[in-house]
């Protein structure tokens, strides 16, 4: 069970308007200072969730230090931490049966092949897919410029339009804007409310055009912590013809998805968000729109017959992996679906929207702190403090051994909409805890009282 | 007390003698800081190939805007000639740091590389 709410839940983060850090205050707090404050009692530390101390001793990296202080890995939104059973996979994989796969007849190859192939049957029963329509690229953003390119230079035309949201981040619009410029097609985005959710009215006039030809949208924000409605944008968009593609860089890592019940036509993430390598990410695309797309990069593997004259094309999933892939980390990713899925999906979005929640209770304890973003969130708080910089914040925090990240997070236009050069952004995962959230706020007591703010 | 932010670098970024513009000046540069998009201002006063007048403006982090008022603080009535052959080595002095993150680095260099803009730009 969740800890209860009740009134205390009114804390509601508004952004009045598009601009000033004075629109972005939470209102309805009695704010104090954060060495003054403790915690509010309205939740009880400790998630009853998940045995977060045990999933700790899975991570290597977590007994660390930084700084000389115990690691508070706070940056989960730019990259998660990797579980034993991963780096063993990545390991096992290299020691034992590391060979090109997909060509060899030999053992080695047929194993390397079969640990590759049994990733992708993995990630593919992960997110409710099939194998064919589960394309592995080296990112998310790899898997959005694929899209753009093979599917966007075949059916995006001049005056056609491609609708974004206000939210996304540069791997989900500047191959968009790319798009447009070589096509003409132009660009459109859904409205922001000022609470920092979509505007799905402005949508609906978009679609009303006629010219919509794909909608996409983040699922998750790295920055606000936004949960889009996808299965409503899907709706929405299909009703018009429109194809949707969702940046899932965010979501797969803490929630459930199921591209089949959402019925979005292609879906992005990326495996090291995932507790899986870095290297690996992947594309979902439906398979009636996969077949009729043209290959993206053209190479080894994803061709049925070469000649000098010209060359056929592999089937799905293949079409679309040319060359090498990376093997070792693919399997690495399979390791990492099998961790999240043996602790629970469901437990993890329990745990990391409670944990969330509880970031943002305690940092709207501190005067002079305004967190940005709607009240119900996935497990990203941005934050600004008036008069310090997010850098500095940053750096002050490093030095009590908590990394988080400052700067505008690959969402510059976003930062512009909300008034501030740049934020600092805490993002939790399924090891971090109340007194992780504690330190931070004590950290920030600390560099607050530096800069004498 | 924090081993980034000195005395040095506290009073630098708090009480800046070299905030601000100048209504007429002979240079003036600004660029944007690639790792948060901060943008920084520097303006010029130059007669006799000296500088009479140094300022900056903008937002930025503590280091950054303490890097600029302690390196226009070093230029003050100094020849161009001089001013030219400033590197990251006296910006780092100035800061009193010998070093710093690579990361942070940016953040120190920054008005260096707007002061070599004006002077490039005139
Ligand atoms: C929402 C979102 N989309 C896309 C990406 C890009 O992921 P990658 O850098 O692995 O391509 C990220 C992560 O930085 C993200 O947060």
């Amino acid at each position: 069970m969740l800890p209860a709410h009740g009134a205390n839940a009114a804390h509601v983060t508004v952004l009045q308007q598009y601009s000033g850090l004075a629109a972005c205050m939470p209102i309805g707090d009695t704010r104090g200072k954060a060495t003054r404050k403790k915690g509010p009692m309205s939740i009880q530390l400790h998630s009853p969730l998940l045995d977060v101390g045990a999933l700790r001793r899975d991570f290597p990296i977590l007994q660390r230090t930084m700084q000389g202080k115990p690691l508070v890995y706070l940056d989960n939104a730019a990259t998660s931490q990797k579980p034993r059973a991963v780096l063993d996979a990545l390991d096992t994989y290299y020691s034992h049966s590391n060979a090109n796969v997909h060509r060899g007849v030999y053992e080695l190859a047929e194993e390397a092949t079969a640990a590759y192939e049994a990733a992708r049957a993995k990630v593919a029963a992960f997110i409710g897919a099939s194998t064919q329509e589960t394309i592995f690229t080296k990112n998310a953003s790899e898997a959005i410029n694929l899209v753009a390119y093979a599917w966007g230079r075949r059916n995006v035309r001049a005056g056609d339009v491609v609708v974004l949201t206000h939210l996304e981040h540069h791997s989900n619009l500047v191959p968009w804007q790319i798009l447009a410029a070589e096509t003409g097609a132009e660009l459109a985005f859904i409205g922001l409310r000022p609470d920092g959710s979509l505007d799905l009215g402005t949508l609906d006039r978009q679609l009303e055009s006629g010219r919509v030809k794909l909608v996409a949208s983040t699922y998750i924000s790295n920055v606000l912590g936004t949960i889009t409605p996808v299965a409503e944008i899907v709706h929405r968009a299909h009703h018009h013809g429109a194809l949707v593609l969702i940046d899932a860089a965010q979501a797969v890592p803490h929630i459930p998805v199921d591209v089949r019940s959402l019925d979005m036509d292609f879906m992005a993430f990326t495996g090291h968000k995932m507790l899986g390598p870095m290297g690996v990410g992947v594309l979902y695309g439906r398979r009636s729109v996969l077949e009729e797309m043209p290959p993206f990069l053209g190479g080894g593997e994803m061709i049925r017959h070469v000649d000098y004259g010209g060359s056929t094309w592999n089937d799905l999933p293949w079409k679309f992996e040319a060359g090498t892939p990376s093997v070792g980390d693919v399997v690495g990713l399979g390791a990492a679906v099998d961790y999240l899925q043996a602790v629970g999906m469901d437990a993890i979005a329990e745990h990391d929207k409670a944990l969330g929640r509880y970031a943002v209770e305690r940092l709207q304890g501190i005067d002079g702190l305004h967190i940005f973003g709607p009240e119900e969130r996935g497990a990203v708080v941005a934050f600004a403090i008036d008069g310090m910089h997010s850098h500095d914040v940053a750096s002050l925090l490093d030095e009590s051994g908590i990394a988080v990240r400052a700067g505008h997070h690959c969402a510059q236009p976003l930062h512009e909409l909300l008034g501030v050069p740049a934020t600092t952004r805490a993002s939790f995962y399924l090891y971090n805890d109340e007194t992780e959230v504690d330190q931070l706020v004590e950290g920030l007591g600390t560099a607050m009282r530096i800069f004498g703010v | 007390m924090s081993s980034l932010y000195t005395e040095i670098i506290q009073d630098a970024y708090r009480r800046p003698a070299h905030r601000g513009t100048i209504d007429h000046p002979t240079h003036s540069h600004q660029d944007e800081n690639p790792l948060c998009g901060d943008m920084l201002r520097v303006q010029l006063r130059v007669e006799n190939e000296r500088v009479v007048e140094a300022k900056f403006d903008g937002a930025g982090c503590a280091i950054s805007q303490a890097a600029a008022e302690l390196l226009l603080e070093r230029i003050q009535d100094q020849p161009l000639s001089v001013i030219r052959r400033l590197d990251k080595d006296d910006v780092l002095e100035e800061l009193g740091m010998p070093t710093i993150s690579p990361a942070r680095l940016k953040c120190a260099l920054l008005s260096l590389g707007v002061l070599r803009g004006a002077l490039r730009e005139s």
